[in-house]
């Protein structure tokens, strides 16, 4: 049993192109918190817009509360969008779907999770865990279990197979724990896969590995992956298409090489500048400007809602939020410098 | 340099009833001079936690001192009673660990905190404590109108420097930070580690930062320790541990960074796991994953400490004799 | 497991459960009379025939505590079996359900533990015409559950939230399944630890409604003995063993079944073990 698991008999592609695997138009995800009479909304996602197409990275990238885990949630279900639409694969999903409707979308969307210390039941064996996918979502017989739990383990490196398949999580690395989890995502066949922060858990050394093993899969089973990460370094290495949240809104979309190269929107310039580069040159850490602290997300901007923090804001901007502004074939931009 | 700081040797281990004791740091020496900020890098395990824990005099059972010694301005930090030893915390030596936005007391006022940490150390005029308080609030730029608020009313970022002005106000010779911006965002992370420099510029007190993200302490650092299964095996000045490293895990973990731009190549980790402390390899402990061991030499006999004049050295058995002189 | 079995707190209380097993099992075999036999002169004191005497009926006091050992264990284990059950079901399925479910069953656990236990307990038993051993199990069961399901909603709860929990929805499993097979598996210590504290509330109220006449008085129990000896002055006549060690009896066995449960708690929990 060796065929590829990227779903080569997908909808038929339109006359307008390719089918998209993951097109989500104005995803909206809203939180109460706290008691009656008190009640605020966490606004963690505002009216997202994206497209995935097949075989592509999209590196997702933002800090704590863009809202990045949010939308890998809500993507994968595991959570119900407040407002807009998920079509996967050319179907959109109802808000309220049937157990059926769910299970086929289990099967073409896994997530990874970010914490392999909490994601694989401490009880179960390696085996249980990567064959539960292959029983419940791929009504794989149980004779054919074995054979197809081994390969899986064999795709993710977890060689030889057999000695792993009775091990428990305590047994195991976090980077075998990931790959594990990894193992698992893949049982069910997925077309696309969401991978949380799936290795800032992990040691240094390990990372890399692990990146490489999610890229090679991805390559060679005609995946597309969503990598979501605070890490702007690890998502250029991973990533075709990158995406900058913050504060629950997408602020620039567009090619790699694009978005690393020549930041447009100053909060991705900022980001840039942020992040350790230890091959820049030294004065960089004094040139660093940055103020207040990250937004509150029970608060709705008036306009965008990273201009009390924006070395380059303009009285327009706490006005309006503003328009996409398209600055490149594919590569976009939400701010009024741009227009 | 007068040193301010010398680990010498120093060898711990944790111990519990009917076990054998696991080593978990071994015959380490790092020095660290005034107004100097010195970075001790390594992954989970490698032993830089306990070794902050230990030269700050925080080691508690199961951990002990084996061996060795710590040494704050000549005087044996191992050595003090708990009394001296508290005498010495914040207004000599300071430390600001992982998570530690979680260290101030959640039911007192921030202020008081400090009113009370520096009356405690024989700041007993209250109005002079408050200025002092005051000025060091300005100084990590925390709006002066949080001075008298709860720790639960600031955000995740604030509360770090909070804790660090803390750590600051008596104005220590030394400050260990442990990951102290590890749980915090990028941005917040940079403007943290901006205003350290600052203070450190203008209050001239050493540094030890200790933290896994090696590219950081690049940029940061002046000195850089590397730290593997408890021994130190690199140590160099920041920018030439940069350009030319001389360990292979060094070098290794140099690459295992994602650089920010350029173009995009395929980079590889490090295959394998640190090894188990309780089962330490003989010979090199880096010897089972290294790609560049020589065999038969590297996993039985102990690696050398080579040492190159510009305050670089390295424990390898790959250095050549003759750029370097063999300790 | 292998905590468990060198765990000194379990061991005590295993070793003493274990005695009171064998002394139920092996009750026709130890005791030297039968415990309901009467042809003895009453108010006997302590001699080789009779080792604690005979009570005012004629009953031999030795034979009857022996026997007692049987009642005792059988509505501790039992009582507590059917208390873990009834917290299980309600506790897990509470918090793993949530919602309007949650709230309903939360609000009938709340109820019952709100009532007072003890006095709801003494009244039912009083105006219930069938009194013996099924009928206080039941009223066990019925009064003392509510307490443990809280504790189980809220490990349900927040286990419910763990990733493996959520990564077992991904990979397609059904409610059930996954309740059944994650949740309750990794509650295991919480669950027995209930079990073992509803057994020790289990033999403590039955023995506590017994010694007040509302078991059946003619039954032969440990807090049954008690409630004779009371009636029949048993200090005033200088049997004292008989009034001692009934309670003695209980409370070794309350004591085992505490034990047993402070052990569990710690090899589940390993914060809270000692080192």
């Amino acid at each position: 049993m060796s065929r590829t698991l990227g779903r080569p008999d997908l909808p038929d592609d339109t006359e307008q192109g390719p089918v998209p695997v993951l097109d989500v138009r104005g995803l909206t995800k809203e939180y109460k918190v706290g008691r009656l009479g008190r009640q605020k909304v966490v606004h963690a996602l505002t009216s997202v817009d994206l497209t995935l197409e097949r075989g592509q990275v999209l590196g997702l990238v933002g800090e704590s509360g863009s809202g990045k885990t949010t939308f890998a949630r809500t993507v994968t279900y595991l959570e119900r969008p407040t407002a807009g639409e998920v079509i996967l694969l050319g179907r959109s999903l109802p808000l309220r779907p049937t157990q059926r409707r769910l299970r086929e979308q289990r099967s073409q969307v896994q997530m990874i999770f970010q914490d392999p210390y909490t994601s694989l039941d401490p009880l179960r064996t390696v085996r249980y865990t990567v064959s539960r996918p292959l029983r419940s979502l791929g009504e794989v017989p149980r004779r054919a279990l074995h054979e197809a739990v081994e390969e899986l383990l064999q795709m993710v490196g977890l060689v030889p197979p057999g000695e792993f398949l009775r091990r428990y999580p305590y047994q195991l690395s976090g980077g075998q724990r990931q790959r594990v989890g990894i193992a698992r995502a893949l049982a069910a066949h997925p077309a696309l896969l969401l991978a949380d922060e799936p290795t800032s858990m992990l040691d240094v050394s390990i990372r890399l590995t692990i990146m490489n093993l999610l890229l090679d899969l991805q390559r060679s089973q005609s995946l597309s992956l969503v990598f979501v990460t605070h890490d702007l370094a690890g998502a250029s290495y991973m990533s075709d298409q990158i995406a900058i949240m913050y504060a629950g809104h997408l602020m620039e979309v567009g090619p790699a090489s694009e978005v690393m190269g020549d930041p447009r929107h100053p909060y991705t310039q900022l980001l840039q500048q942020a992040a350790p580069d230890p091959g820049s040159d030294v004065g960089r850490a004094d040139r660093f400007e940055a103020r207040g602290d990250p937004p509150d997300l029970t608060v709705v901007p008036p306009g965008c809602p990273f201009a009390p923090r924006c070395p380059q804001a303009r009285s327009e901007c706490q006005e309006a939020l503003p328009q996409w502004r398209q600055v490149g074939p594919s590569h976009r931009v939400r701010c009024v410098l741009y227009g | 340099m007068a040193e301010l700081l010398e680990i010498s040797g120093l060898t711990i281990g944790y111990g519990w009833k009917g076990r054998p004791m696991v080593t978990v740091v071994r015959d380490v020496d790092l020095a660290l001079g005034a107004g100097e900020v010195l970075g001790v890098a390594g992954e989970s395990g490698c032993g830089k936690t306990t070794l902050a824990l230990a030269a700050s005099g925080l080691l508690d059972p199961p951990g002990q001192v084996l061996s060795g010694s710590v040494r704050f301005q000549g005087k044996d930090v191992l050595s003090l009673s708990p009394k001296e030893l508290r005498g010495l915390h914040l207004s000599e030596i300071s430390m600001v660990f992982q998570a530690s936005m979680n260290v101030l007391n959640p039911v007192m006022r921030i202020r008081d905190q400090f009113l009370d940490a520096m009356k405690y150390h024989g700041v007993s005029d209250r109005a002079e404590a408050e200025a002092r308080a005051r000025e060091m609030f300005d100084l990590v730029r925390i709006p002066q109108r949080f001075f008298g608020a709860y720790p639960h009313q600031l955000s995740g970022g604030m509360r770090q420097r909070a804790v660090i002005a803390l750590a600051l106000v008596l104005h220590p010779k030394v400050l260990f930070l442990d990951e102290p911006t590890t749980a915090l965002d990028v941005v917040v992370q940079r403007s943290i580690l901006q205003m350290l420099n600052d203070l450190r510029r203008q209050l001239d007190f050493g540094v030890m930062f200790i933290t896994h993200d090696l590219s950081l302490l690049v940029e940061i650092a002046d000195r850089v320790a590397i730290m593997y299964a408890g021994a130190v095996v690199e140590e160099a000045p920041a920018r030439e541990l940069y350009e030319k490293p001389r360990h292979p895990y060094t070098e290794a973990l140099m690459k295992a960074f994602p650089p920010l731009g350029g173009e995009r190549r395929r980079l590889e980790g490090i295959a394998g796991q640190p090894p188990d402390l309780r089962h330490l390899p003989s010979g090199c402990s880096f010897a089972p994953r290294c790609p560049k061991v020589i065999a038969g030499t590297c996993e039985t006999i102990e690696p050398p400490v080579v040492e190159w004049s510009q305050g670089h050295r390295a424990v390898c058995h790959l250095c050549s004799q003759e750029e370097a002189r063999v300790v | 497991m292998r905590a468990f079995f060198s765990n000194r707190l379990a061991m005590v209380g295993l070793g003493i459960l274990v005695f009171f097993g064998l002394v139920a099992l092996l009750a026709p075999y130890i005791a030297p009379y039968s415990p309901t036999d009467i042809n003895f002169t009453p108010m006997l004191p302590v001699s080789a025939n009779h080792l604690l005497g005979t009570t005012s009926q004629g009953n031999d006091i030795f034979s009857q505590l022996i026997y007692g050992a049987r009642a005792s264990l059988f509505v501790g284990l039992v009582a507590g079996a059917i208390m873990a059950m009834v917290q299980l079901v309600m506790g897990v399925f509470s918090g793993y359900v949530g919602g309007w479910t949650d709230a309903v069953l939360s609000t009938i656990v709340n109820v019952f533990l709100v009532v007072p236990g003890l006095v709801l307990l003494i009244i039912i038993a009083a105006y219930l015409p069938q009194r013996g051993l099924t009928t206080i199990i039941v009223i066990l069961a019925v009064t003392g559950w509510a307490w443990g399901a809280r504790v189980l909603r809220a490990q349900a709860i927040s286990l419910r939230d763990r990733p493996f929990v959520e990564a077992a929805r991904m990979s397609g499993e059904g409610r059930w399944r996954i309740v059944l097979g994650h949740i309750v598996p990794n509650m295991f210590g919480v669950i027995a630890a209930n079990f073992f504290g509803a057994a020790l509330y289990a033999v403590l109220a039955e023995a506590g409604l017994e010694f007040l006449g509302l078991g059946n008085i003619n039954s032969v129990t440990w807090g049954t003995m008690l409630y004779w000896a009371e009636n029949g002055d048993a200090v005033l006549m200088g049997q004292w063993l008989y009034l001692l060690l009934p309670g003695l009896c209980i409370l070794l066995l309350g004591t085992a079944f505490g034990l047993l449960n402070f052990a569990v708690d710690q090899v589940a929990n390993p914060r809270l073990r000692r080192n």
